[in-house]
């Protein structure tokens, strides 16, 4: 399979795109990124793209097919409303990764900023070191994965997505469920039962990311459910967690 | 959106080249704020001598005589450095009295820096052309911070650009937007703050110039700052001996800071960092929210 050398250096981010979108096969190698923007958005073929640098706002957004792997840094919405296929940030990621994204695979072996995976729609998306604040805030589908700790208010106002965190959660969103150590749970989050289909999908995830870590390490956390209506008495959504079932 | 950059150089390595460096930096956040911009340089300054950078914006002013009748008036040798409409004044004297002899003899004129080490310049329009307009790239120095604007709260003037002044070799940019910013104006000018504009960041200026005044630290200001501002905001603050980030507790508005053995340089994305010199090696971080962080030169 041949490879194909751009260098944003010479080239324009449009030039790099439209030489994505026109390819079919093969693998494209980008040089000099220096942290531009919407680079490889929009991959809708079975190609591999190796990003040699960090990146800006919105790489792999809208990802389709294929392999986008980026040897650096991604700044705010990396493969924002992804698809499917893969995506693969050797560095660590800052606001927003992942966010809307409805399939595919988002891996970042160092820490997510703040607002990882808001409103992800089904998209797996694994986490090898921390992520920030209101992370899966108003998560619908898919799993998020952290082999680190998650900050402030994870999963608030979560709808079905799961969320696996090894380390601790500052605090957990309303609407989420938690055990490990999470700073603290958003509201309606609570931490939930890791049962045998759990584990068998996240020891998948794990080895699908490359990601070395014992699944029995992992705390599962999920909707409370008690935002799905209103209830008055549900006003005080911190109040509503508080007294989740699990 | 607005565009942030702060370069503040630990080593004597790339002091001949603050300028061109910080010119480079803004550059990349031009595309953040076309509708002005403006920076503020340190450099280690000389003893005795305090300086202002001050702004006749729409007329020519004699710079020549106001400095001959300052010099009379404060009986102190006043040297001065016109730059299209603006001009630094060197004043081998008492610097808090020349400030405020210039308030009150020099209508139209405005002090947009005063103290040992800084200058300030900004001025509507592309930032590039703000850059070269006042020789951004041949300054030298030890740190600099910078702003690139896109307005959302008040009109696009020179005043209501960005850096602000906030006391003494002290001044502010702001990134993100104050939603209580009309009643602390209030309270600030029943505290004998003064302001010249509509602006939201010119508020949060005159908060940190009243909290300084008051004898707080740039720490307890901040941190005093997180409680009393509400709404989005990235703060870089330069200070005699450095600069200071701040990022509300959401923290909607970007930042990333790098390091290496001879230079931090904050920005609002990371593009303006990738041009630095040793950036491969750097160690880069983005600001936690709520968080103070400050670099200074060691005392």
């Amino acid at each position: 399979m041949s490879t194909t050398t751009i260098d944003l250096a010479s080239s324009t981010i449009r030039q790099l795109n439209q030489t994505l979108h026109d390819a079919s096969a093969g693998t494209f190698q980008v040089l000099n990124p220096k942290g531009a923007h919407a680079a490889a958005v929009g991959i809708d073929a079975d190609i591999t793209v190796e990003i040699m640098g960090s990146v800006g706002y919105y790489c792999a957004g809208m990802h389709q097919q294929g392999t986008v792997r980026i040897d650096g840094n991604a700044s705010a919405g990396l493969a924002e409303n992804i698809m499917s296929g893969r995506v693969h940030l050797a560095g660590s990621a800052t606001m927003s990764a992942g966010a809307t994204g409805h399939g595919g695979l988002v891996i970042i072996e160092g820490d997510a900023g703040a607002r990882c995976g808001i409103s992800m729609k089904g998209v797996d998306i694994v986490v090898g070191g921390n992520v920030g604040h209101m992370s899966a805030f108003m998560a619908q589908a898919g799993n998020l994965v952290v082999l680190g700790d998650a900050a402030e208010d994870l999963g608030d106002s979560l709808y079905e997505a799961k969320l696996f965190v090894r380390g601790s959660v500052a605090s957990l969103g309303s609407d989420c469920v938690v055990r490990g150590s999470v700073a603290s749970l958003g509201s309606d989050c609570v931490e939930k039962e890791m049962r045998p289909e759990h584990v068998a999908t996240l020891t998948e995830l794990l080895a699908a990311a490359g990601m070395d870590a014992d699944p029995a390490d992992f705390t599962r956390y999920g909707s409370a459910r008690k935002l799905y209506n209103f209830h008055i008495d549900d006003i005080d959504a911190e109040v509503a967690a508080a007294g989740a079932d699990t | 959106m607005c565009g942030i950059v702060g370069l503040f150089l630990k080593t004597e390595k790339h002091r001949p080249e603050l300028g061109r460096l910080t010119a480079m930096m803004l550059h990349e956040m031009r595309e953040r704020g076309m509708d002005s911009a403006g920076f503020a340089v340190y450099d280690q300054g000389e003893p005795g001598v305090d300086r202002m950078t001050l702004l006749a914006e729409g007329f020519d002013p004699d710079w020549s005589a106001t400095a001959t009748a300052l010099s009379t008036a404060l009986d102190a040798e006043v040297a001065v450095r016109p730059l299209e409409d603006h001009a630094v004044f060197e004043i081998h004297g008492d610097g808090r009295a020349a400030r405020q002899w210039i308030i009150d003899n020099a209508p139209g004129v405005d002090v947009l820096s005063y103290g040992r080490q800084i200058e300030l310049f900004k001025a509507v329009g592309d930032p590039d052309l703000v850059a070269s307009r006042y020789d951004l790239a041949s300054r030298t120095g030890t740190h600099a911070i910078a702003h690139t604007r896109m307005a959302t709260e008040s009109a696009v003037t020179t005043n209501g650009s960005h850096p602000f002044v906030t006391g003494a070799d002290t001044c502010l940019v702001h990134n993100g937007s104050l939603s209580n910013h009309n009643q602390l104006r209030l309270q600030l000018e029943r505290e004998g703050e003064s302001f010249q504009t509509e602006n939201d960041s010119e508020v949060a200026a005159g908060y940190l110039s009243w909290r300084l005044r008051e004898g707080d630290t740039i720490d307890d200001a901040l941190t005093r700052a997180l409680v009393d501002l509400d709404g989005f905001y990235t703060f870089a603050i330069g200070i005699e001996s450095g600069f200071a980030v701040l990022r509300d507790p959401i923290a909607c508005k970007p930042a990333v800071v790098a390091e290496t053995d001879h230079w931090v340089a904050m920005s609002s994305e990371y593009r303006a960092i990738a041009q630095l010199p040793g950036v491969e090696d750097a160690e880069l971080f983005e600001p936690v929210p709520a968080t103070i962080y400050s670099w200074s030169l060691a005392a």
